[in-house]
Parts: structure tokens; sequence; C-alpha cells
């Protein structure tokens, strides 16, 4: 469909409703999740076989390539909307697959074999309503798949940030506007007063999604009052919190929402220039939002005179060169100026001397993409939403050691027990709830006393943690506490930018010590000196990347000292993880003699007679495990103590 | 050399600002950053030679050393981590006989760990050049690797 630029709401209003018609037309539609995590488990191979495969086969069928609708575990997954019908999904799709589903469609069955959940009805979040797929009544074998809300993974999710995710082809503007899309930017140009707009969002009670959490309405407003003429509105698309990735997804899947917000911001607080400071890390996002701005300025919602308003405002996209202390404000905007990455003292804040020394009003991803529904639906349901102090919904990446892995968006509030057991379906491979680490590097873990504690800004900082950008990593009893601990210390020690010395010398002095537990060199002053040297880094830091360094070790330190102190004492890991403390052994009666693990060996270590039980030289052997994986009869095992008996 | 420059060049503002942009697309472009190069980079931008080998050596995505052909990039996310990431570098030691940083003598591959590649729900990953593979074990890693081999 080519459109021509839009210039008046009414304009927009007219193109949406075509849209929307074509968007819900009754015709079959196939809709496969790729964003990266779809495409890396195989969605690109279905796609193309689908594709060849559907040459003519159903009229009017329409295959698009739709964003991540959170259910990773679940992927590669393929939805159907038959006319008149519930939209299927269909879940573990292999290209041998598609001829079922093909089939299926032009039967007007369900492919039983795959399919895992039916969505009833196409919702419209901005325009607070739903239609339904389905007229009459329901077809046997569609009745007896699930619908959503008896999906334990979807039931208790409430899609907000990710409202087009999985719906829309993110390439296709005209898919966002069927949608509701850049409706509310034309509102707010043409209807609303920027005072009006920085208080409906201050009245919404949305607070920053990337880690600190400051509410978005009062960051807007100084921006705003700043002196000066030249403002800027900055997105950070820096997601580097590892674990977290729901940023990536949202520009994946609906890179609309990103500019909408934005453009809605700039006219807020009077900027005419944009950046977006995005991850090279995420080629996907790029190549996707790079299209979503020409879509938007051959639309005219970018450029000069938006919506006939006279407001001007442009982004430009730069690309992170792999750094996470980027993520942080000052840094990015040093960044964007072509300079390394190091914080400076924010004794002025970025909203009055940020980028060039000029207002900049910051914003991740996650934060700007909830603008546009507070506007469309206004601020007293956004704040209907949530807690006392934390508004609206979070997108978490449920990770780790837990069965249901994805992008889980809950109203705040929630209690982690409901996230991880409920929505995530409890631990992996029947194994027992350890910790559940929130906040990225900045964060900490929280044992499972806490688990009825509900997800909220204020509540997880309460416990030591974060909310962070929303990485959740699950850790079970096979996860070595002080190990997690020394893995973020090892991350922030090459992370720090090294302006700060007691950031830059003491994450090393700290790993260090950690680096001597887990190698069973722990002495009985080493959990003090953690203390001291935590205290010190706290206050000689100049930005949060130091300030909250030792988040991860006292934390641990806090709810598991139990285990430091076998590491030190017992010179024992009970999780069975530093390499130092523990030994490899083959068990004779379990081992055919395959071979399997001699190939796989990176030191060459294992050998033996073929079809005769192999054995393990300790002394070559660097315990890596690699074995383990390798070895399909179970016949290595993991023991405590470097030692052989 | 000078050609591909010349075209980097061409695609970006000749001002400072533009230092970080520049020197990613000739990276990815040549796979380093080669010396020469930089100095005409300090000259054609503006910038001083020092500031070009701060940004240079200061963020992760460029090297100054020659890169293999593919780059493998180890995801050491917290998800990769407490699901084995620190194998997959044993197990890439194994295949390649190249460390964390290294390029394999054919100049066929580099290794590198990386923050986080966004695709905790795959744990462990990995991302070579731009594509990412997950829930990596010793054997799937082996026929990824002789793919990429067989294709060139």
């Amino acid at each position: 469909m080519k459109t021509s630029p839009i210039s008046t709401p009414a304009q927009l209003a007219k193109l949406a409703a075509s849209a929307r018609k074509a968007f819900l037309a009754p015709k079959p539609k196939i809709l496969v999740g790729a964003a990266t995590c779809g495409l890396a488990t195989g969605a690109g191979r279905v796609l193309d076989a689908l594709r060849e495969q559907t040459n003519g086969k159903l009229d009017g069928l329409r295959v698009l390539e739709t964003g991540c609708i959170g259910a990773c575990f679940l992927e590669p997954l393929v939805d159907v909307v038959m006319p008149g019908q519930a939209r299927i999904t269909y879940a573990h799709v292999t290209s041998e697959d598609d001829p079922g589903i093909l089939d299926a469609m032009a039967e007007g069955k369900v492919y039983e074999k795959r399919a895992v959940g039916r969505i009833d009805a196409e919702p419209f979040l901005l325009d607070d309503v739903k239609k339904n797929y389905r007229r009459g009544k329901f077809a046997e074998d569609v009745r007896k798949v699930p619908s959503y809300e008896k999906v334990p993974f979807f039931a208790g999710q409430l899609h907000v940030a990710m409202r087009n995710c999985g719906y829309i082809d993110p390439s296709s503007i005209e898919d966002y506007i069927a949608k509701g899309g850049y409706s509310a930017a034309a509102k707010a140009l043409t209807e609303m007063e920027p005072e009006q707009i920085i208080e409906e969002i201050k009245t919404s009670g949305l607070r920053g999604r990337g880690g600190g959490g400051f509410p978005t309405g009062r960051k807007w407003e100084t921006a705003r009052k700043a002196p000066g003429d030249v403002r800027y509105v900055i997105c950070n698309a820096d997601e580097g919190d590892p674990g977290a990735y729901m940023d990536r997804a949202i520009i994946e899947g609906d890179p609309h929402s990103v500019i909408e917000g934005m453009i809605i911001g700039s006219y807020a607080i009077g900027s005419h220039e944009g950046y977006v400071y995005v991850r090279e890390e995420y080629p996907l996002a790029v190549k996707r939002l790079r299209l979503a701005l020409r879509q938007a300025e051959e639309m005219g919602f970018l450029g000069d005179n938006i919506f006939g308003s006279g407001h001007r405002f442009r982004i430009r996209i730069n690309r992170g060169a792999g750094a996470f202390v980027c993520g942080e404000s000052t840094a990015l905007m040093a960044s964007l100026e072509g300079r390394v990455g190091e914080p400076r003292a924010k004794y002025i804040h970025t909203v009055e001397s940020g980028l060039w020394a000029k207002p900049s009003c910051l914003n991740n991803v996650e934060t700007w993409n909830n603008v546009p529904v507070i506007i469309a639906r206004g601020a007293e349901w956004y704040a209907s939403i949530g807690t006392e102090g934390s508004k609206g919904t979070k997108v978490f990446s449920l990770v780790g050691k837990v069965n249901r892995v994805g992008l889980v968006e809950v109203p705040m509030g929630m209690t982690l027990r409901q996230v991880i057991e409920d929505i995530g379906g409890g631990i992996e491979n029947g194994g027992q709830f350890k910790a559940v680490q929130t906040g990225g590097p900045s964060g900490g873990c929280i044992p499972s006393e806490y688990l009825d504690s509900p997800v909220d800004f204020d509540e997880l900082t309460k416990l030591g943690s974060m909310m962070g950008s929303g990485g959740m990593i699950v850790m079970d009893d096979r996860t070595c506490m002080v190990d997690v601990a020394r893995y973020f210390l090892a991350f922030l020690k090459d992370e720090s930018c090294g302006k700060c010395v007691p950031c830059r010398e003491g994450t090393a002095r700290m790993l260090e010590i950690l680096d001597g537990i887990c190698e069973g060199r722990g002495r009985p002053g080493d959990i003090d000196l953690l203390h001291e040297l935590s205290e010190a880094i706290v206050d000689g830091s100049l930005c949060a990347l130091g300030g909250s360094a030792p988040n991860p070790v006292l934390t641990t330190l806090k709810y598991f000292s139990e285990e430091y102190r076998a590491h030190i004492e017992d010179r024992r890991c009970p999780a069975k993880v530093c390499r130092a403390l523990i030994r490899f052994a083959i068990d004779p009666d379990k081992c055919t003699g395959c071979a399997a693990c001699v190939s796989a060996c990176p030191e060459k270590a294992i050998s033996g007679e073929k079809k005769e039980p192999h054995a393990i030289d300790q002394t070559k052997c660097v315990k890596c495990g690699v074995c383990v994986d390798a070895c399909r009869f179970d016949a290595i095992e993991v023991k405590q103590g470097s030692e052989t008996e | 050399m000078d050609e591909v420059l010349e075209n980097v060049l061409a695609r970006c503002a000749p001002e400072p600002s533009s230092l970080i942009s520049v020197l990613q697309d000739l990276q990815e472009e040549v796979y380093y950053l080669p010396r020469e190069a930089l100095d005409q980079v300090a000259r054609r931008l503006g910038v001083p030679r020092a500031q070009v080998y701060h940004v240079a050596t200061f963020y992760r995505a460029f090297s100054l050393e020659p890169r293999g052909l593919h780059t493998i990039s180890i995801c050491r996310g917290t998800a990769c981590h407490v699901k084995g990431a620190e194998k997959i570098a044993d197990m890439l030691r194994a295949e390649l006989d190249a460390s964390d940083g290294e390029t394999t003598a054919d100049r066929m591959f580099t290794v590198q760990s990386v923050r986080c590649l966004g695709c905790c729900s795959l744990a462990p990953a990995i991302m070579i050049d731009r594509e990412v593979y997950g829930g990596v074990n010793p054997q799937k890693l082996r026929r990824i690797l002789k793919r990429y081999r067989d294709e060139d």
C-alpha cells in the first residue's frame, strides 16, 4: 500500500480506518515470530518454506514476519488466523510442519500437533477495543485449544509496552497505524499544550524503565523549563544490563511506538532534534529502526510541521560501540559527541546541560514506548494499574534456570513468586529455587524467603536489589552464589571506565578477593575486607556503575553467607561450580567407551580403550565440564574436593 | 585501503562527532583499524590523534589487530553465565585452538567475549558475525563451525 504524507489528524484517522479494515480483512493470515530469538531457533527456515509452499494455495493469504510475543521458550512460533475463527498459536514449528499447517488451513482445521493456545480477539489497546476473530460458534477442534487466558504463561500478563509485539509486521507502518499508532502523537500535537502533556505524564506516575525509576514527567518538566533554545530528546537503547532484552524486543517488534513516544516528548519539552543510541550488538533492531524512521519521515510524522502543528522534529540513530558504561546518561551523551564514554559528575543534571551542553531529555526504550498509551488512554487509566509508587506495567526478561523463559509483562505489584512460579513454571529439571537476580550488575540476588515481595521500584530497593531495566535471572541449587558475585565483579571491573580510582581499583581488588575465595584461597578476613572496599567504592564513584557496583556482593553476603563460609572455611563449593573446588570422574559402570568425551575435551585429558571405561587425567583436567555435556550416558560425575580420594 | 576509507568518510559529516561512526564503518569494511587509517581519520575529522586512539581503545567493538574472517562472540550475559558460557570458551579452544580474544592461525575465526547478546532465552548463546545461535553444546558447536568452514 502506497500512502501519501499525512498532514492533519483527520487524514490520519482516515488512513487508520482503511488500514484497520485491511488488517482485519477476513482473509487467511500467517504470522511468524521473527525477532532475533525466533530467527536463531529457525524461524527463518520456517518462513522461507512457508512462502515457497503457499504460492497461490490460499486465496488472499498474507504471510508476515512479526515481533516477539514473549514466549521465547516456545520458539519458533507461528500464528495462524483463519477468517471467522480464533487465532491459533503453534509452537516449536519446524519447516517440516509447514505443509501440515497449510493443509489444515486449507481445510479450515487446527494443526493439532503444534497448537498451544488461541487468541479469540485482536486487541486494540490504544482504542480500548477488542475485535473478535470469531464469528458464530467455535469449531470443535478450535475449542479444544486453550485460550491465552488459560495458558499459564500468558494468564496474569498484561501487555501494554508489548501491545503490538507479535501482532503487527514491524516493517509495516500501516499495521502500526491500524493498531491506533500515531493517533496519540496527532492528539498531543494538535489538541494539547506542551504543559498539559507534561501534566498528563506526571499524573500517570510513569517512572523511567531503564534503571533509576525517576519520574518521567518531572524530568520532562525540568527539561522544558531549562533555559536556551536548543534541546535534545534522546532514546537510550543501549540495553547493557546482562539478562535484559525487552528493549531489543520492543524495537524489533514495534519500532514505531518508540518513535511516536519521542515525537510526543519532543513537542512537550520543545525539542527539534532526537537521537537513538542503540547497541551495535542488536543488528536487527538497528535495521528495523532505520526502516521505521524512513517510513515516519515519508509519512510526515517526522520533519517540519508535523500534523500541521508547526512542530518540527527529526531523529538520528547512533550505534553504540560495546561499552556498558554508555548506558549511563552522561557517558552516553559523551559517546554521542564522538568521545569516549566517561561519565561526569552530575551536579548539573543532563536535563539542564547534557548533549553539547544543551538541555537533554533522555529516556529508555520502554519508557518512550509507554508514552503514546498514556496520551491515548489517559493518565488516570494508566495510574489505575500498578502500586502506590510504581504505576503501569513492566516487562521482565524471565531467564536462567526457569522452565518457561521469555519476556513477561505484568502489572507492577505482582509478586516475584507469581512471576517465577505461575508464569515461569518454576525451576527447570526439577531443581530447587535458590535466588532471583534483578537489576543487572547494579542489582542483587533475592533469596526464597522474599519471593512474596511485589515487583515495585521501592520494594526491590528495600531488599538491596533494584528494578533496573527488568532482568530477572532465576538461579537454582546448581548456581554458586559466590561465583555469581564474582561474575558481576568481573563484569564491572572490565566495564569500569577508569575515571574514578575507587571504582577502577576497588572493583579489581574485590575481584581478586572473590577469585581467591572461589579458588579455595579464601582467608578469614576476606568478608570484612569486601565490606570495607564496598563502602569506599560507593562513596568514591561519580556514576551509578561504581555507586552500585558492590550490590551483587553485598546481597549475596547478606543472604548467602553460608556459601561464602563453605568456600572459605571448608574449601567447598556446595553448588559444585567453582572449578578449583571440584573434580570430574567417570563412573566405570556407566561409561560405554564411546569416546564422545575424548574429542570434546579441550585439554585432551580423557583416554581409554575403545568400548572400555575411560578415565580422566586429573593433572590435565581444567574442569570445564564440556565432557559432561558431551556424554550421552550420564557417566561423568562432579565431585566435591579437588583431590582424588 | 585509501578507497575504502574515502567511501567511509563520504558517508559522514567531516566533524569530530562522526569519529565513532567512522571507526565503526571502517572496521566493518576491513575487520580492524589499521594504524595509518587512524592517522588519516584524525586529520580528516580534525580530531587529535591521541583522542582517536583513546576512542579506538576504549570501546570494546574496535580492534587494532587484524581479525579473522568471521567473529565468534561468546555471550557472557548473566543467563548465559549460569547456563555455562564459560564452557563455550573451552569448547572453542578445543575446536579452534584459539582462546578468548585470539584469532585462529588461518585467520578464519576471531573468538571474543561480549557482554550480553540479549538472547537470554537461548542461553548459552553465541553470535557468529550477525547470526545468533542458542543452546550451544559441543555437538552443535561443531556442526555450526563446519558450516562456516565449508562455505569458505
